[in-house]
């Protein structure tokens, strides 16, 4: 057994380590012990990525094991190498092998499809993508349907492929990469701290706290600074205002798909009342701002409190009313349950985190597993459902809400109005040579942000992922013997993010 | 329908009835005021801490068109700098989205700048196509809400629908990838004339965060004539809309 305990563990979340504690293995031995490790169901992977270094690669593997605690280890490749795959083994690695390999050219054998995950550029390969030969069955009764990159609403941009047979999809693929923006890149280079932090509020704009979050745990990591516990809940709090606002606006969303327009309108009103309570405590309607490194510009105060308490109130009263009504719907019913299946067994397979799991009974939830900053003395549970189709996906929702407008009235009820918090430090100092990583549950799922220092200690290799890199998979597998005309509802369902997954 | 009545009894009357005169919370980041009166020092610090190189000096000012709307300069330096909430921002000249030390004037379209095609035409009836160009989302959502139960820009007859070949303008959201352009050159190609095109957000006026981003291509924005510029991070509804009413010549309703 010994041969697979060549890693370093760590405990806490954040957390970090030094590089040269990072054990660096030959890829054969890296392969076996990844494979060991990842049968156990309890263990995941939360990052695999390589940093490159004048044509040589050091890759990272990043593991949790399910119990709170972080394993990490390597190994070192060139450019353009040719390395046996783990996807083979584990699918859920699909897409972090198919990322190396788009970036520095590495052949990962067995892998049974390469396909690049974003284009055109920080990429080994000068083909573009107007050029991408899409997956294609052949047959006198097959057709293919092309959506996007501009969708008929006011969406962010991706392009999806159905090969059809009548009605029914027998295969979806999904095109991503049209919001590349390079984000990775600025984050590793010479820029301020500041323009940073603002830049992890801009990864995802529904995501902006918990994106912001990742950023912000990641630095004080870095430097050593440990938050109070004040800014702690606060910082709980507004998470979980984020995640209650996505929920009731992805509610309006099914609601217009089935042609419930009255649910529609009553959900994006509520929606309102979320985000403008969020604009009254720090002037933004999607938290920009709220989170900083080391400290807080909008400290919650009494007067804050008091808004919150009476709009998250008004809200979970009429949330609850109306989710009442809707799921006694029978036309609403009719197009919720049984639709867009996605097993357990499936979701497991291709690695899918947060609701998207939890849908589908797999208990993944980073609150629980791997707890951060105020979560660490909180009992969370999270909510399973089991049936992993849309009414499950809607459903989720409706009692996610539920349980975090409890949460937050809970903590605003024992909050400490006299502790003040620290105000952000823009000028922290990061240790040298070491890797820093945080995991923090977005109302999406998991989002794992990494950062590595070189000898002067500043950030020179990043990482972000967005729970949708995992789950854009568990779409495809939803809308397969689906009619086409599911399709809409099974995406509103899951809500995935296209600039997280582009970056 | 006894449950449905009851539903929309108890929720009330839900929207905004004066899209002019609403006011915002005092914290919401909107028009910010230059003090005149900075010392070069200061203005040295503002103008390298600004992460989007929105801040300018001789004489001090903010560029809208690029201004992210963190308010880090004003916690820096209060006296130098304060964010009011003021949210008619959108401008039809980019110079115009320029605040400069001591004007503390309101942001408002130059009425000899609009095309008079617009007004003869679009008057009534704008149907807008809207293009995510790596817009992160939050931009996308803020322009869903203008059309809401809350700010409904529908009873001017202003619209977002699904085919350009229907719509009298295109909006722009992000800062235009690489991987977009095309798509977006093909959407405005398109677009019947008279259009018009509107930029929503730092991201797409001047590129923001990301103006150094080498996987964008901004071409488009440099080759066509921008009708309306419409700052924020994201743009509140209130000034995408307010933009749109000023453009177009809707008096107060």
């Amino acid at each position: 057994m010994n041969q697979y305990h060549q890693y370093v563990r760590i405990k806490g979340n954040p957390a970090t380590v030094k590089l040269a504690d990072i054990p660096m293995l030959e890829y054969d031995l890296f392969f076996e012990q990844a494979i060991h490790i990842l049968h156990n169901p309890d263990c995941r992977c939360v990052s695999y990525f390589a940093k490159p270094d004048n044509g040589a690669l050091t890759c990272f593997i990043v593991l949790s094991d399910g119990a709170g605690d972080i394993i990490i280890y390597g190994y070192r490749c060139n450019e353009r190498a040719t390395l046996p795959s783990l996807t083979a083994k584990i699918p859920a690695m699909h897409i972090y092998e198919r990322e190396i390999a788009e970036n520095f050219g590495v052949t990962f054998e067995g892998h049974p499809w390469l396909k690049p995950v974003r284009y055109p550029y920080n990429r080994s390969y000068s083909d573009w993508m107007d050029s991408y030969p899409f997956y294609r069955i052949d047959g006198t009764e097959l057709h293919e349907v092309g959506v996007g990159p501009i969708h008929a609403g006011v969406i962010e941009p991706g392009h999806f492929r159905f090969i059809c047979n009548g009605e029914k999809v027998l295969h979806l693929e999904i095109q991503l990469g049209y919001q590349h923006r390079g984000v990775e890149t600025l984050m590793a280079d010479d820029s301020s701290l500041l323009k940073k932090t603002i830049l992890s509020e801009n990864i995802a704009g529904d995501s902006a706290v918990s994106h912001g979050l990742g950023f912000a745990l990641v630095t004080e990591a870095l430097s050593g600074v440990e938050v109070d516990e004040r800014l702690a809940q606060e910082r709980v709090i507004a998470q979980e205002m984020e995640r209650v606002a996505v929920h009731i606006g992805d509610t309006a969303a099914l609601c217009g798909d089935v042609a419930y327009q009255l649910g529609q309108v009553v959900c994006e009103a509520l929606r309102t009342v979320m985000i403008n309570t969020t604009q009254f405590w720090c002037g933004n309607r999607f938290g920009k701002g709220i989170i900083r490194p080391a400290g807080t510009r909008y400290p919650l105060t009494a007067d804050v409190r008091d808004e919150i308490v009476k709009n998250l109130t008004k809200v979970k009263r009429e949330y609850g009313q109306f989710t009442d009504r809707l799921f006694s719907l029978p036309s609403v019913l009719a197009r919720f349950e049984g639709i867009g299946i996605v097993t357990t067994e499936q979701a497991r397979g291709i690695g899918a985190v947060g609701m998207a799991a939890r849908t589908s009974n797999l208990n993944r939830d980073t609150r629980k597993s791997n707890p951060y900053l105020a979560y660490r003395n909180l009992e969370h549970e999270p909510i399973l459902m089991d049936s992993g189709d849309v009414m499950a996906r809607a459903k989720l929702r409706a009692d996610e809400v539920v349980q975090s407008i409890d949460r937050v009235l809970d903590m605003l009820d024992k909050l400490d109005y006299q502790a003040t918090s620290a105000t952000p430090n823009f000028g922290l100092a990061f240790a040298p040579d070491t890797l820093a990583i945080s995991l923090v549950e977005g109302w999406r799922g998991e989002i794992c942000h990494v950062a590595i220092t070189n000898d002067e200690g500043a950030i020179d290799h990043y990482k972000v992922k967005d729970p949708s890199f995992h789950n854009w998979f568990a779409l495809a597998l939803a809308v397969r013997d689906q009619e086409i005309s599911d399709f809409p509802i099974c995406n509103k369902s899951f809500n995935l993010s296209y600039c997280g997954n582009d970056l | 329908m006894l449950d449905e009545l009851k539903i929309l009894r108890d929720h009330g009357i839900q929207y905004v009835k004066d899209l002019r005169g609403a006011t915002l919370t005092p914290l919401f980041r909107g028009r910010p005021v230059v003090n005149l009166e900075v010392p070069q020092a200061d203005v040295d610090a503002l103008v390298s801490m600004c992460p989007s190189k929105a801040i300018g000096s001789s004489p001090l000012s903010i560029d809208l068109g690029k201004c992210v709307f963190c308010r880090e300069c004003e916690f820096a330096f209060p006296t130098a700098i304060q964010f009011t909430n003021d949210f008619r921002i959108a401008a039809n000249r980019r110079e115009d989205l320029i605040v400069r030390a001591g004007e503390d004037k309101p942001i408002r379209l130059d009425e000899s700048a609009i095309r008079p095609e617009i007004r003869k035409t679009l008057r009534n009836s704008l149907k807008l196509r809207e293009v995510s160009a790596a817009g992160e989302n939050s931009g996308e959502m803020e322009l869903n809400a203008a059309g809401n139960v809350n700010f409904d820009m529908g009873r001017f007859g202003i619209e977002f629908v699904a085919s350009p070949r229907h719509v009298d303008g295109v909006v722009i959201t992000g800062p235009i990838s690489a991987n977009m352009a095309q798509a977006l050159q093909v959407c405005f190609d398109a677009t019947p004339d008279p259009k018009v095109v509107v930029l929503v957000g730092s991201d797409a006026i001047s590129g923001g965060l990301f103006a150094d981003s080498p996987a964008l291509d901004r071409s488009f924005v440099e080759a066509h004539h921008i009708d309306l510029y419409v700052p924020g991070n994201p743009a509140h509804p209130l000034t995408f809309i307010n933009g749109l009413m000023d453009m177009l010549g809707i008096e107060d309703r």
